[in-house]
């Protein structure tokens, strides 16, 4: 981070260093993480494809052509068609623009969820603390797809349902991670000193402690995203995420189409070869991200949660 | 020691009462649409049946218990008021469908789900600890890229995908599928083992993967300590550098991670258990939520959360255990 001027008023130091972390790590993730940019490409191409689903998929999402059922790949259909004879193509096209929807916002509300119970429970402390952790406790007791099924089936599918489900369920988890940041930073000198002019405690989290734990809240976000993605996938194959017929990469590997996998292979291959490549990519985006914000959490855990260590790795 | 396993038993009872709640609210708070869709249900299959008794409301939400004031319900699905007869005396429930007490067909499945489970870690260890040490110990080598790609492949393929090509192009190529009658461990206890291995390992993967990367950094981590450049200078055996010096504290925090994962890898057996059609617990999870029959649903989730509770226990004793650095206040 680059050394501010004293004369600037904090607000604009303020915005001068949030800028900075995100431009800071950009540059980072170019100079140091080859594989992190080859994620961010995956990553940019699926959405792309998404954002321009209607320029870019052949047919509609559930066009229907019953003389082309049970196509194998041709020129006229690129990945070939299911059991309906919708080209497969074209729905992992529009599958795409789901996954995005998840991914985004289920990502941004397990952030949102984990900043808040994190920042309250850490800054707090005391018996605030105790009683919000023993409840984080109990939920991280309970198998995560597990739990999802279970109130997506008292919920009933849907798009809004998963990403209410997944971005709160996960949130909760992740929790910890802020919280344990903002225990770190609230005995420095700088709280101390807000608490002393008289600043509010609201003050003091927003315009104190949250720009100092945005490194993790970021992280966050970042490994966050794949691992949306893919809980959707098995709540849809599962048949408790998106119904059919909207296209869903999970939905896409089960259901009515499983039967006909024996007659037409490749409708089990390609809505899976979307998913992992996209899984792939923001898993190595995701980690190159927490490598370079936050170096006390490297290499471990992938997409599934943190591991507690004392020495930074050098 | 003693006072840091009493401390942890103190804190795990908040906890379970915490969990005992959640699992209650979750079948109490069904949304009461719910009760009317059970009701048209429950209509259509006794009306199929050829049944004379209909099922009424009253009886639905009798059934459920959902008659009385809220801590009553509680207290009696808890099993600490009158009747006593609930949770503390081992009677989660009466399924709604087969009316007889949850506890039989989950007695019967459990040990199916355990045996996948335990298959499952045992093989993404086998495979997960040799190549991480590797890994490690030829680092930056052909040999280190391909245990990466294996292990990043591990997390990001989707396990779901990965069962189904598994059956479907086993099927269509090697003209072998797997058996979709569950062969029980006495009577069979080979066929009962092969029709385990593919599902464990498909199970294992992301516990497989995550383990490799996390044994990879650790080894890589502790193979630049002092100790075992003395060790070297000593003139030992690389093999005694590597299992006796370095490997034994490099997997403290593998240790742990394997016991956050173990809810993960549990989860996952609902997944397996449904493409492999193997009679276990979350098959029988997946049964229950198609057919709304809430007691089950709440039972499995009662056992499962404190299954996790006790591995979280074991795993947190055995780390302090391992690490005599800790200090157990």
């Amino acid at each position: 981070m680059t050394e501010e001027p004293r004369e600037e008023s904090t607000e604009v130091q303020e915005e001068r260093k949030s800028r900075g972390l995100l431009a800071d790590l950009f540059i980072r993730l170019i100079k140091e993480k080859p594989l992190g940019v080859v994620g961010a490409v995956i990553v940019l191409i699926v959405l792309l494809v998404a954002i321009f689903a209607d320029f870019v998929a052949p047919y509609g999402m559930n066009e229907i052509h019953l003389w082309d059922r049970l196509g194998a790949p041709s020129a006229q259909y690129w990945l070939g068609t299911d059991n309906l004879g919708r080209c497969l193509f074209s729905r992992i096209v529009y599958g795409a623009r789901i996954s995005l929807y998840v991914g985004l916002g289920g990502s941004a509300l397990t952030t949102m969820t984990a900043a808040f119970i994190g920042l309250i429970s850490g800054f707090f402390g005391g018996k605030t603390d105790m009683s919000m952790q023993r409840f984080v406790d109990a939920w991280m007791c309970f198998p995560p797809l597990v739990i999802y099924l279970s109130v997506m089936s008292l919920l009933g599918p849907g798009l809004g349902q998963v990403i209410l489900v997944l971005g709160l369920a996960r949130g909760i988890r992740q929790s910890r991670v802020v919280r344990g940041a903002v225990i770190g930073i609230k005995e420095n000198v700088y709280v101390e000193a807000a608490r002393a002019i008289g600043a509010s405690n609201t003050k003091i989290l927003g315009r104190h402690i949250l720009p100092n734990v945005m490194a993790p809240i970021i992280t966050i976000f970042a490994v966050s995203c794949g691992y949306m993605i893919l809980s959707e996938a098995m709540l849809s194959f599962l048949g408790f995420g998106i119904p059919p017929p909207t296209p869903s990469w999970g939905g896409m590997l089960s259901g009515s189409g499983r039967a006909y996998m024996y007659e037409a292979p490749w409708m089990a291959l390609w809505p899976g070869v979307a998913l992992a490549s996209v899984v792939y990519g923001l898993n190595v985006l995701g980690d190159a991200v927490r490598d370079i914000l936050d170096p006390r959490l490297r290499g471990g855990l992938g997409r599934y949660g943190r591991v507690k260590r004392k020495r930074p790795t050098k | 020691m003693r006072a840091y396993i009493f401390r942890r038993l103190i804190l795990m009872i908040p906890t379970l009462f915490l969990v005992t709640v959640m699992v209650f609210a979750l079948i109490r708070f069904i949304p009461g649409n719910v009760i009317d869709l059970m009701m048209s249900e429950f209509a259509m299959v006794s009306v199929l049946a050829g049944a004379g008794e209909q099922v009424t409301e009253e009886f639905l939400k009798h059934s459920l218990g959902l008659d009385v004031p809220i801590h009553i319900q509680y207290g009696r699905w808890l099993g600490v008021i009158p009747p006593f007869d609930g949770v503390f005396q081992g009677n989660l429930g009466t399924s709604l469908w087969a009316n007889e007490p949850v506890m039989w067909e989950i007695r019967s499945r459990l040990p199916v789900s355990f045996e996948l489970g335990v298959v499952a870690i045992i093989t993404a260890l086998l495979l997960a600890l040799p190549i991480g040490t590797y890994s490690a110990i030829r680092q930056d080598t052909l040999g280190d890229y391909g245990g990466r790609t294996v292990a990043i492949l591990a997390i990001s393929l989707p396990n779901f995908w990965v069962g189904t090509l598994v059956i479907v192009y086993a099927s269509i190529y090697l003209h072998w599928a797997p058996s979709m009658e569950y062969l029980p461990l006495v009577r069979d206890p080979l066929g009962n083992l092969v029709q385990f291995v593919i599902p464990g390992i498909i199970m294992g993967m992301v516990l497989s993967g995550t383990t490799m990367r996390m044994t990879r950094t650790m080894m890589l981590e502790v193979l630049r300590q002092d100790y075992i450049r003395t060790a070297w200078s000593k003139g030992l055996r690389e093999r005694t550098v590597i299992l006796r010096h370095a490997m034994k504290n490099a997997l403290i925090p593998v240790v742990s991670m394997i016991g956050l994962l173990i809810p993960i890898v549990i989860a996952g057996s609902v997944v397996i258990e449904t493409i492999f059609a193997l009679p276990g617990i979350g098959l029988l999870l997946i049964t229950a939520l198609r057919q709304r029959d809430y007691p089950y649903i709440s039972a499995i989730n009662l056992i499962l959360a404190c299954g996790v509770l006790v591995i979280n226990l074991v795993v947190d004793l055995s780390y302090a255990w391992l690490d005599p650095r800790i200090q157990y206040r």
